[in-house]
């Protein structure tokens, strides 16, 4: 992909990691969502924008959703959700996940 | 494979690494685990390498390791919207027999490491992921358990090399959560360009000289936070990152704040015709001094990110890395060659060891900064604008006279500040905390 900065809009987050190298566990995702009863917290909402794979997003009834297969396992949204329990967080299984060609 | 080991070591980063290479090199019967599916593959860094700490391994590690290229020049940039005012350190003398500085690709890098380590005698399992650490009845730390069938495996101590976020240790209770003021989410792309367009549009020498970019001001939009642009061989790292807090309270998507770095009129030309490879984020540890966790314990100690061994102020972190796991593993030669066991009594001459080091003296130094610049964040926003200002009225000719001019920037940074006392005491407490 050539850098689209030279005139043209910003590349989309398919296109950024359409560059990296995954490995996904089909069927088991290493991030998960508890839902509270009364609504999602702000913290969990924050995540909509600040994970930086985009991974969570708001869904069709205002709840916020997490597909974690583009995770660059940096652990922003564990950290600011650690005292809210809506995220359940481990690293993908040994090999799987996220692979850096240059780190 | 022996089911006893001398000591494991959970991760093949810097410090794992240099803590594996060195009880390794002593004769000591470890095993190194590693979740990626190679060392180096779930690694990521800006990265410069600090060749002093490597080579105090490994002496000759230039002849064999990847290496982009040496550091001959370094700029500090203070960014507005759409000028940068700084000052650029450019020396011949970087240009020595064996240089300071190198840019590096840390997933390249890491996997060499990683060879140097097995060739000193270390057992590594890869694509293993250590959910958690074994105890025995009196709570002393005697294993761990993985995520591999087949039990756990043991050892007289576990070297803690997993990384920032420092899971095993965290869920064992070894150490608390990170908070989110003590952590930084950078963000980074590497761009590609041919070898001699980087030459030139860094005005290089050849392939093997390199430049640095700090850069402080409006690339972190208002949050404590810094940019960085480095030069590899055939490649640009380009990034920005700022703390976790700050982050949730402004929620500026990270990937919009590095567009807006790479689109600065600074910034596009150096980038101009890139081809981006790769996007990566990753934490990086800033709460220096005050959020050091507990290192040792029965059985086990902590080197590397896991610690909080990071220098944000110069931007040093492998290093101290490297350097923490080679002492730990030091102290664990010494005590296995004393007989002693790795009890947290044993262990502590780990802690004295880094004290009388560089690597807690600096932290120590800097402690107060981390505070200071949450505390302060005029010092990201009003002050970098303000030296731009003052910049272009000193530079332009416009028939105004200069007196006239320089009042009014004055008068800017008095109103920005609300007060000259503010001004002045924003200048104590960075010469405070800086002492």
């Amino acid at each position: 992909m050539t850098d689209k900065m030279n005139g043209t809009k910003p590349p989309k987050m398919e296109e950024r990691l359409y560059q990296n190298r995954y490995m996904v566990d089909e069927g088991r995702p290493h991030v998960r969502i508890e839902h509270q009863r009364g609504g999602d917290s702000p913290e969990l909402r924050a995540l909509v924008n600040i994970c930086p794979a985009g991974c969570y997003r708001l869904n069709e009834e205002g709840r916020v959703e997490v597909a974690p297969d583009g995770c660059m396992e940096c652990g922003t949204c564990r950290i600011v959700c650690q005292a809210t329990g809506e995220l359940e967080w481990s690293y993908p299984r040994g090999g799987y996940g996220i692979l850096f060609k240059f780190g | 494979m022996p089911e006893h080991f001398d000591a494991i070591v959970v991760g093949a980063g810097p410090s794992g690494n240099a803590a594996a290479y060195t009880m390794g090199k002593a004769g000591l019967n470890v095993l190194q685990i590693d979740r990626g599916e190679y060392p180096g593959s779930k690694n990521v860094q800006g990265a410069i390498l600090y060749a002093d700490a490597l080579e105090r391994m490994i002496p000759d590690f230039r002849e064999t390791a990847p290496l982009e290229r040496h550091v001959v020049e370094q700029r500090f940039w203070m960014l507005d919207e759409t000028s940068h005012t700084g000052t650029h350190h450019r020396s011949d003398s970087f240009n020595e027999e064996k240089p300071n500085r190198y840019t590096i690709l840390r997933a390249q890098f890491d996997k060499w490491f990683s060879k140097q380590v097995r060739d000193a005698g270390v057992t590594l399992i890869t694509e293993t992921t250590v959910t958690e650490l074994v105890r025995n009845a009196e709570g002393k730390v005697i294993g761990v358990l993985t995520d591999r069938e087949g039990g756990p495996v043991y050892a007289d101590v576990v070297v803690l090399g997993e990384g920032v976020n420092g899971l095993v240790a965290q869920r064992s209770g070894l150490r608390p959560e990170l908070r989110p003021q003590h952590v930084a989410l950078a963000v980074k792309e590497t761009h590609f360009l041919p070898e001699d367009t980087i030459r030139e549009r860094f005005n290089l020498s050849d392939e093997n000289e390199g430049v640095v970019i700090e850069v402080l001001g409006s690339v972190s939009s208002g949050m404590v936070g810094t940019g960085f642009l480095y030069t590899n061989k055939e490649s640009i790292s380009i990034g920005v990152g700022c703390l976790v807090s700050d982050f949730a309270e402004k929620q500026i998507p990270p990937y919009e704040l590095l567009d807006r770095f790479k689109s600065h009129p600074s910034v596009r030309p150096l980038l101009k015709g890139s081809e981006m490879k790769e996007y990566v984020a990753h934490l990086i540890p800033e709460g220096g001094y005050d959020a050091i966790p507990n290192l040792t314990g029965d059985g086990w100690l902590i080197v590397g990110d896991a610690g909080q061994f990071v220098n944000a102020v110069h931007r040093e972190g492998s290093n101290l890395a490297m350097t923490t796991g080679r002492i730990a593993a030091e102290c664990l030669v010494r005590l296995k060659a004393e007989g002693l066991p790795a009890t947290e009594e044993n262990l502590k001459i780990y802690r004295d060891a880094l004290e009388e080091s560089f690597v807690l003296k600096d932290l120590k130094k800097y402690r107060k900064i981390p505070k200071l610049l949450e505390r302060n964040r005029q010092l990201f926003t009003t002050y970098p604008a303000f030296i731009n200002r003052s910049m272009q009225a000193f530079l332009r000719v416009d028939g105004r006279d200069k007196k006239t001019k320089e009042a009014e920037i004055l008068r800017g940074l008095k109103r920005a500040r609300g007060g000259w006392l503010r001004v002045a005491t924003d200048m104590v407490k960075v010469a405070r905390a800086w002492r």
